[in-house]
C-alpha cells in the first residue's frame, strides 16, 4: 500500500516534470538557437583568426583583443561610445524626472491615464522612423532654422545637422521614455502623506526633493539609466543618419566589420569587449542599487 | 492637506506639455512634410499626395511592406503560442530551475539588438540557415517571446487556480482544462501579447538589417537603406505610414493591457 503511494508520488512527478518540459521546452530550445548559441559562437570567432568558412584556415588567436588594446583609434570610439551613453542617460534624467515627477504627483484620474499613454506609445513605435523625423526638423533651411530666424530674424544657419549634439538629441528623444517611465513607476509608489509629513514638520522644498523624494525614486532612476544606457553605448543607426561624418562610434566600427569590411572575428571581438565594459560599470553600480532597495 | 502654490502645478502643466511637444512635433513634422510637393522639402508646405501615388508604384517598398507584414503575423503566431505555454507552466508548477529559466528571458532584451542580432549572422550563417526572411522570423520570434511570457504572466495572476482544479475534477483532461477554462479567461492578455509582438516584430530594424538576404527585406531596413543613398519625401510617406500602423496597434493593446498605471 504504502509502495504504491510512493510510486505514484513518483509518477506525478515525473509528471510533473515532462508537462513543464512540453511547456516550456519549444520556447527556450528557441531562445537557445536564436540568443544563447549565436552568442557563443560569436565568442569562439572572437578568437579566431578567420571566418572558418569553406577552406579558410582558422587558428586560434588572441589577436583581435590585442588590436583593440595596440590601437588608439578604437580606444577612443569605445571612450566616445561611453560617453555618448552617460551623457544622453544624463539629460534624459534631467528632462525626464520632473516629467515623472509632475504626472505622478500633480496630475490625476483619466488625464493621468491619457498622458501616461502618449508618454510610451512613442517609445513603442518605430526607433528608426523616429530617428529620420530628426532629419527634418534640424537640416538647413528646415522647420527648427525657419522657426528661428522668424522668431530672431537675422540668426542664419545653425548647421545642427551632421553634428555631435544632433546625434544627443535624436537619441534623447528616441530614449526619454524609458526614464520617465520608470521614474514615474517609483514616484507614484512613494505615499503623499510622507511629503506631506516632512513638509509640516518644517523641511524646505528641496529638502523634501533630495532627502526623501529622491533616494526614494533612486530605483527607478538607476532602472531607467541602465535601460538607457546600454543601448545608447551599442547604437549605430541613430548616428549614422543624424552624425554624418561624426557620427563614428565603436557601434559603427562594430557594423563595419559585419556589413562593409567582413572581419567578423575583430568584430565580434569589439563587441565583447563592449559587452565586457558595460558589465563592468553595471557591476559597479550593483552595491548602489542593493543599499537603494 | 497643504495645497501647493497653484504657480508651481501650472509651470509643471506646461514643462509637461513642452516634453510632450519635443516627443511629437518630429512626427508631425515629418508627416507633413510626405503632404509636401516639394522635392527639396521647401518652406511653406505646397500640400499634394504626390509622394502617396509615387509609394504606390514603388514596387521595392511595397514588397517590402509585405514581406514586414507578413514576418510580424508569423512572429506574432510562434511567440504568443510558444510564450503562452512557457507561462502557463511558470504559473503552474514550481520546479528547480525556475528562477534562472525565468532570468533567462532578460538577455534578449538586455543585451544591444548590435550584437545579437551580429551574433544571429554569424551563426546562421554558419550552420547553413543562412539570410532572409526566414532567418529575420527565427530572430524576430526571439526578440518577441520575452513580452510575450510577460504580459501572458501578469494576466494569470489574477486567474484562479481553482477553476482549473474544478474542470479536472470534473473529468476534464488537463489539455481540455487549459483550453476550454484557462485561454478563454486570460483571453484579453494572450491578444495584448500577440499585438505586442507583432509590434515588435514591425518595427524592428537592427536585427532584420543584418538578417536580411540582398534584395529581400522588410520595410525598416528599406527606409533606412534609402536615407542613407539620399532619399525623396516618399520616404516620408512610407514612414508616416509605418508609424501610423504601429501607433494605432498600441492604442488597441491600451485598451486590453493597462501599462503599469493603475486606473
Amino acid at each position: 500500500m504504502r509502495l504504491t503511494a510512493q510510486a505514484g508520488r513518483v509518477k506525478r512527478g515525473r509528471d510533473r516534470l515532462a508537462a513543464v518540459a512540453a511547456l516550456t521546452g519549444p520556447a527556450y530550445l528557441w531562445l537557445a538557437l536564436t540568443v544563447f548559441l549565436p552568442l557563443s559562437a560569436m565568442f569562439y570567432f572572437s578568437f579566431l583568426s578567420d571566418v572558418p568558412f569553406g577552406k579558410r584556415v582558422a587558428e586560434l588567436t588572441l589577436e583581435n583583443y590585442a588590436a583593440f588594446f595596440q590601437e588608439s583609434f578604437y580606444r577612443t570610439l569605445m571612450l566616445r561610445s561611453f560617453r555618448l551613453g552617460a551623457e544622453v542617460t544624463f539629460y534624459c534624467f534631467l528632462f525626464g524626472f520632473p516629467c515623472a515627477y509632475v504626472l505622478a504627483k500633480t496630475i490625476k484620474g483619466r488625464w493621468r491615464e491619457a498622458l501616461f499613454l502618449l508618454i510610451i506609445l512613442p517609445f513603442w513605435s518605430n526607433a528608426l522612423v523616429r530617428v529620420f523625423s530628426w532629419t527634418m526638423v534640424l537640416r538647413g533651411n528646415g522647420v527648427l532654422e525657419t522657426f528661428v530666424n522668424w522668431l530672431v530674424p537675422g540668426v542664419g544657419s545653425l548647421n545642427l545637422m551632421f553634428t555631435y549634439p544632433a546625434i544627443v538629441l535624436g537619441l534623447v528623444h528616441s530614449y526619454i521614455p524609458y526614464m520617465i517611465l520608470t521614474c514615474y513607476l517609483s514616484l507614484e509608489a512613494i505615499d503623499d502623506s510622507l511629503i506631506e509629513a516632512a513638509r509640516s514638520l518644517g523641511a524646505r522644498r528641496h529638502a523634501v526633493l533630495w532627502r526623501l523624494v529622491l533616494p526614494l525614486s533612486f530605483p527607478g532612476i538607476l532602472a531607467g539609466a541602465i535601460l538607457i544606457f546600454v543601448p545608447v553605448v551599442g547604437s549605430f543607426m541613430e548616428p549614422r543618419i543624424l552624425g554624418g561624418r561624426a557620427g563614428t562610434f565603436i557601434g559603427t566600427i562594430i557594423e563595419d566589420q559585419f556589413t562593409a569590411v567582413f572581419n567578423w572575428p575583430l568584430g565580434a571581438a569589439l563587441s565583447f569587449l563592449m559587452l565586457g565594459f558595460v558589465l563592468l560599470i553595471l557591476l559597479f553600480v550593483a552595491p548602489l542599487a542593493r543599499r537603494a532597495a | 492637506m497643504t495645497r501647493r502654490p497653484r504657480g508651481l502645478v501650472r509651470i509643471g502643466r506646461l514643462y509637461m506639455a513642452g516634453v510632450l511637444l519635443f516627443l511629437y512635433v518630429p512626427i508631425f513634422v515629418m508627416a507633413a512634410m510626405s503632404f509636401n510637393a516639394s522635392r527639396l522639402y521647401r518652406l511653406p508646405i505646397d500640400w499634394s499626395v504626390t509622394w502617396y501615388v509615387a509609394l504606390a508604384g514603388n514596387e521595392k517598398l511595397i514588397d517590402a511592406a509585405l514581406n514586414s507584414v507578413w514576418v510580424a503575423l508569423v512572429t506574432t503566431v510562434l511567440a504568443t503560442v510558444l510564450g503562452t505555454a512557457a507561462a502557463l507552466a511558470f504559473f503552474r508548477y514550481s520546479f528547480p530551475g525556475k528562477r534562472v529559466m525565468q532570468l533567462l528571458l532578460f538577455p534578449p532584451i538586455a543585451i544591444p539588438w548590435l550584437i545579437i542580432g551580429t551574433a544571429m549572422l554569424v551563426f546562421f550563417f554558419w550552420i547553413g540557415v543562412g539570410r532572409g526572411l526566414h532567418a529575420i522570423v527565427l530572430g524576430h520570434v526571439a526578440l518577441a517571446l520575452p513580452y510575450v511570457v510577460v504580459v501572458v504572466s501578469a494576466r494569470l495572476r489574477s486567474f484562479d487556480p481553482n477553476l482549473e482544479d474544478a474542470a479536472r475534477s470534473l473529468g476534464a483532461t488537463p489539455w481540455q482544462a487549459t483550453r476550454r477554462v484557462t485561454l478563454p479567461s486570460i483571453a484579453p492578455g494572450l491578444v495584448a501579447a500577440g499585438l505586442f509582438a507583432f509590434a515588435v516584430s514591425f518595427d524592428q530594424f537592427v536585427i532584420s538589417y543584418f538578417l536580411s538576404a540582398p534584395g529581400v527585406t522588410t520595410l525598416p531596413v528599406e527606409i533606412y537603406t534609402a536615407i542613407r543613398k539620399g532619399f525623396t519625401p516618399e520616404i516620408n510617406a512610407a514612414s508616416t505610414i509605418v508609424i501610423a500602423v504601429s501607433m494605432t496597434l498600441l492604442m488597441v493593446v491600451a485598451r486590453f493591457y493597462r501599462f503599469g498605471g493603475e486606473r
